[in-house]
């Protein structure tokens, strides 16, 4: 009673793939701990990360638990690829459904929820602030309280794999299947419980970074001078408002069926499995322009500043990302249109998909329009880029063709459709996570990444792509569908192994970025970036120091264009040295975010098992920590203007640039040595 | 299926190569029956329209990329060169019009294609009740007086009705080569109007993930030559069948992987009704006739008591 449904038995001891990971996860946990023991960091961790109100150290939390969650997706991913090359002609492989459904939903969930959106809002949290020139978000606390619960709903995830197990529904958990009366034990639950409080932290960051970019742009920035992938972002934003909610509806319905007996989405007693697949769409389909409009955003940066060139159709790109999101809400019927609706309805939604494909194929021009007359560099961020642009196009392309109903009802939930999504999310959003990881690491950490490295991962994600996912499309035209544990049709067979092998070398792909990760971090002396604007930039952030001070600007830019940075560089007004400083405002770092996550993970678990107990206790300690915030009046302080222009000497210093020597009212010029002139034409 | 894999180089063009690829055994490729053949013309005609553009933007994209690569100092450089009014008015008129094509495409063929849509035949259809059970599949022939399990037969060129519910979760009726998917939910009715022009076996299947059996949620189409070959189907069933009454269906219903083919006699009447109002028995209906009295009382025998339908 006092542990709920939670007994010895949920952890799974004869199973020796999942005894292997525990005690893997459980050696580099201990070690971890050893390291930060032996060298004393654990203060240094918690003053300076785990309790940290700075938007830019939150992204780096964000984008860690995204690259963790992006192993633990793609071991997933690799595990799929090997039962299937395994269990072909009467071979039954190595994974029975009862892990093998679990490995694929689990799949899908970690890497759309817990690796693609961490990474795309870590990107975002480093990147829009500085964008805009502003000091940190409009609620810095209310930042690190969603990185805490979308982390909190991470290691629910993650405790699934260790106690109890994961839903085995397939990532979407269509009813009646993950209803009580077919999935009894606690996967479903672990399911709910883990969305609902990442989507819970989802939308605090959306309305946090929509009033951020409403109310904090710097002096002269008008909206439509927001650099692009402030833009996108802030689209996205408004896409994230608007349809979470609508997931929390449906899986709090969901879970009223499973917990009190209510029929929502029964299948029996008047209950309707339609409803869920609607509102699952209703945000699942804006969902995924959420991932890629971001992405979308980064691609526009990365080219305009690799061509060093203005970005071509700057309104049109803004106009597009509006018309992508706004008809993005218009067409989740296309997730079904095997449901048999009616061919008007039918051909309502695949008439109105097609039509984003109009200011989607706009993008695409006006990134080739960019690239026309440019001079282009070949770092790794534009080899995402041209790759993106590409394979993208593929998959765009395939996704139209989804969105023809009468093509549909051959291609629905057959593996076509497996490689539709994975080409656009991968070739799309995942890409340009990697081209903006590339792009701006160096404003976080102060040094480049190395581009060998960088270049040699793009080259085996990008063939690794290819192989692994056009077999796909073959297997679908050759009628096969999706979640099959085994198959016994030999002329999928090859087509089977080549996936496999397409696997594999994403695997080299991801191994060649960490080896990336620390060639980089040894060399980082000669990667060093002493200017702060490594790619020769035309956005604010590239104005300020690499890494970037914590309040990040020592003065607000004034901004005049587009590309503020650009013009200032024009201008010669991008190096000046201030005469003066002044106090700076800043929030204060405040451990209530990660007590907040750890009382909901209590809160998320005990509901998971029925431990009512446990449940109330965590529910006072999320209500308790939210008084003790509310009745908190030290909440921030000022940067005093002599720490500031310590740190601002030390900055021109390492530029070259003398500070005692200026004379007060001289335009700065460009430093001689080790610095890029701050026009190239 | 050899002659497939060997032209794999083919794949890395494009997915049109793909399509070309005709000729495999199985899969949509290969229809054997009009609405078949219909979809798959209609994924070659969209593809087609859509290759318009799409191989335009992939060699640009790789020519521009070449062509003002930094080191081509000879290359224009217009830094500062951002708008043209005219540009932007080809970048969306194009897409513009190349969906404007697809929408109309689209809207006639959901229209032509319509699953709801009996086929036009001077044939008379052979009718065929579907429910989704865990894990396989029950075949009611409602004017034949017969049911099978996971093997459903018809003449070739005769249209086939079937209408589809399930007694579990939902799944989705699919045979690749002679038509399109449709989901089979409990409580509720699909309909599927197919039909086959070659005689022969083709796979079917569930492609809507169901549970631990799914994988072998498979059965097979025959298409019989002619429709004395469908006669002598018909008798062998009769011959070999049991009969299907409420006992032996819930006995049916009890989950089971792998399920073989069998055949069934006299399959209690209204069966299939029975099945979908079961998840609607708990609501009255305010004027109940005569017949929907014997259904009620024919859903209570299916329901009572508590129905196996648990997964475990």
């Amino acid at each position: 009673m006092l542990l709920g449904k939670l007994t010895l038995d949920a952890v799974p001891y004869h199973e020796p793939i999942i005894m292997a990971t525990m005690s893997g996860v459980g050696l580099i946990g201990l070690v971890l701990v050893a390291l930060i023991t032996r060298y004393g960091k654990w203060g240094y961790l918690w003053k300076e990360w785990l309790t940290s109100v700075d938007h830019k150290k939150i992204g780096v939390m964000y984008i860690a638990v995204a690259l963790v969650m992006l192993l633990r997706g793609f071991a997933d991913a690799l595990m799929m690829r090997g039962q299937l090359a395994i269990a072909t002609g009467g071979h039954l492989g190595v994974l029975p459904p009862e892990h093998y459904d679990q490995i694929f939903t689990a799949h899908g969930v970690i890497m759309i929820i817990f690796m693609a959106m961490p990474f795309m809002t870590g990107l975002m949290n480093i990147v829009v602030p500085l964008q805009i020139g502003a000091r940190d978000v409009a609620f810095p606390f209310l930042n690190s309280l969603s990185f805490w619960l979308l982390t909190s709903a991470a290691g629910l995830v993650m405790m699934s794999l260790f106690v109890g197990n994961f839903a085995r529904t397939g990532w979407v958990a269509y009813p009646p299947l993950s209803e009580l009366s077919f999935s009894p034990d606690v996967g479903v639950d672990y399911y709910i419980w883990a969305l609902q409080i990442s989507g819970l932290g989802t939308t605090l960051t959306a309305i946090n970074f929509l009033v951020t970019v409403l109310k904090m742009r710097a002096p002269g920035m008008k909206l439509m001078q927001m650099p692009i992938f402030t833009w996108t972002c802030t689209w996205a934003n408004v896409l994230i408002v608007t349809s979470f909610p609508i997931l929390t509806g449906a899986l709090a319905m969901l879970s009223l069926d499973r917990y009190l007996g209510f029929h929502f989405f029964t299948a029996e007693a008047g209950g309707n499995a339609m409803m869920y697949l609607n509102l699952f769409w209703a945000w699942g389909h804006p969902e995924v322009y959420i991932l890629v409009l971001p992405a979308f955003g980064i691609f526009s940066e990365v080219v305009s500043t690799f061509t060093g060139k203005r970005l071509f159709g700057y309104k049109s790109m803004v106009y597009a990302s509006g018309a992508i999101s706004i008809l993005g809400f218009m067409v989740w019927l296309h997730h079904f249109f095997t449901m048999g609706s009616g061919a008007n309805v039918n051909a309502f939604f695949g008439i109105a998909t097609m039509v984003i494909a109009v200011p989607t194929g706009v993008k695409l021009f006006n990134w080739l329009f960019t690239l026309f007359r440019g001079r282009l560099r070949f770092e790794p961020p534009i080899l995402w880029t041209l790759g993106f642009m590409v394979t993208f196009t593929i998959g765009g392309m395939t996704g139209v063709l989804l969105a023809v109903p009468g093509a549909d009802f051959l291609l629905h939930n057959s593996l076509f459709l497996i490689a539709h999504f994975h080409n656009t999310i991968i070739g799309g959003a995942v890409f340009g996570y990697l081209a903006g990881f590339s792009f701006w690491f160096p404003k976080v950490f102060g040094f480049k990444l190395n581009p060998r490295w960088g270049k040699a991962a793009f080259w085996f994600w990008q063939v690794g792509f290819y192989f692994a996912f056009m077999p796909l499309y073959v297997l679908g035209f050759l009628g096969m569908t999706r979640r099959l544990n085994h198959t016994d049709n030999p002329a999928w067979t090859p087509w089977l192994y080549l996936a496999c092998v397409g696997a594999l070398l994403i695997a080299c792909g991801i191994a060649c970025q960490l080896v990336q990760l620390y060639v980089s971090v040894r060399d980082r002396k000669q990667l060093a970036d002493p200017t702060g604007d490594p790619w020769n930039g035309h956005t604010l952030e590239w104005s300020t120091s690499s890494p970037a001070p914590f309040y990040n600007y020592a003065k607000l830019p004034a901004v005049h264009d587009i590309d503020a940075f650009t013009d200032m560089k024009e201008k010669g007004v991008a190096y000046v040295v201030p005469t003066s400083y002044e106090p700076i405002h800043m929030p204060k770092n405040t451990a209530v975010g990660i007590a907040i996550g750890a009382f909901t993970t209590a809160l998320g678990f005990a509901m998971i098992w029925h431990i009512w107990w446990l449940a109330v206790a965590g529910l006072i300690g999320i209500i308790g920590s939210m008084l003790t915030r509310a009745f908190d009046d030290d909440l921030d302080y000022y940067v005093q203007p002599n720490e500031v222009e310590a740190i601002e000497r030390e900055r021109f210093e390492r530029m070259g640039i003398d500070v005692d020597a200026y004379s007060e009212r001289e335009p700065a010029r460009k430093p001689s040595s080790g610095v890029k002139p701050a026009t190239l034409v | 299926m050899r002659n497939c894999s060997s032209s794999r180089l083919v794949l890395w063009l494009s997915p049109l190569a793909l399509v070309l690829l005709t000729g495999c055994q199985g899969g949509i490729l290969d229809p054997k029956g009009q609405i078949a053949a219909d979809e798959k013309s209609l994924i070659v005609t969209a593809t087609l329209l859509m290759l318009l553009v799409v191989v335009p933007v992939i060699v640009l994209t790789l020519v521009f990329a070449w062509k003002y690569r930094a080191s081509n100092v000879n290359a224009t450089y217009a830094p500062k060169w951002a708008h043209s009014a005219k540009i932007e008015a080809v970048v969306w008129l194009i897409p513009i019009i190349i969906v404007s094509f697809l929408a109309v495409l689209a809207w006639r063929t959901t229209h032509a294609l319509d699953p709801y849509r009996p086929l036009d035949s001077d044939k008379k259809a052979v009718k065929i009740d579907v429910v989704a059970l865990n894990w396989k599949w029950l075949f009611i022939y409602p004017e034949l007086n017969i049911a099978t399990v996971n093997q459903i037969a018809f003449p070739k060129d005769v249209p086939v009705d079937f209408r589809i519910t399930s007694d579990t979760v939902m799944n989705a009726f699919f045979i690749p080569q002679l038509g399109g998917q449709i989901y089979a939910m409990a409580g509720m009715q699909t309909q599927l109007h197919l039909i086959a022009n070659a005689a022969g076996t083709y796979d079917g299947f569930s492609s809507n993930y169901s549970g631990a059996g799914f994988s072998g949620m498979k059965f097979n189409a025959i298409a019989t030559a002619t429709p004395a070959d469908f006669d002598k189907w018909v008798a062998q069933v009769r011959a070999a069948g049991q009969p299907l009454d409420i006992d032996a269906y819930r006995q049916l219903a009890v989950p089971s992987e792998n399920h073989a083919v069998a055949y069934y006699t006299a399959p209690t009447s209204r069966l299939f009704d029975a099945v979908m109002h079961k998840y609607m028995a708990a609501r009255t209906s305010l004027a109940l006739s005569e017949e929907d009295i014997k259904l009620d009382a024919l859903t209570k025998r299916l329901c009572a008591p508590a129905a196996a339908r648990s997964v475990n």
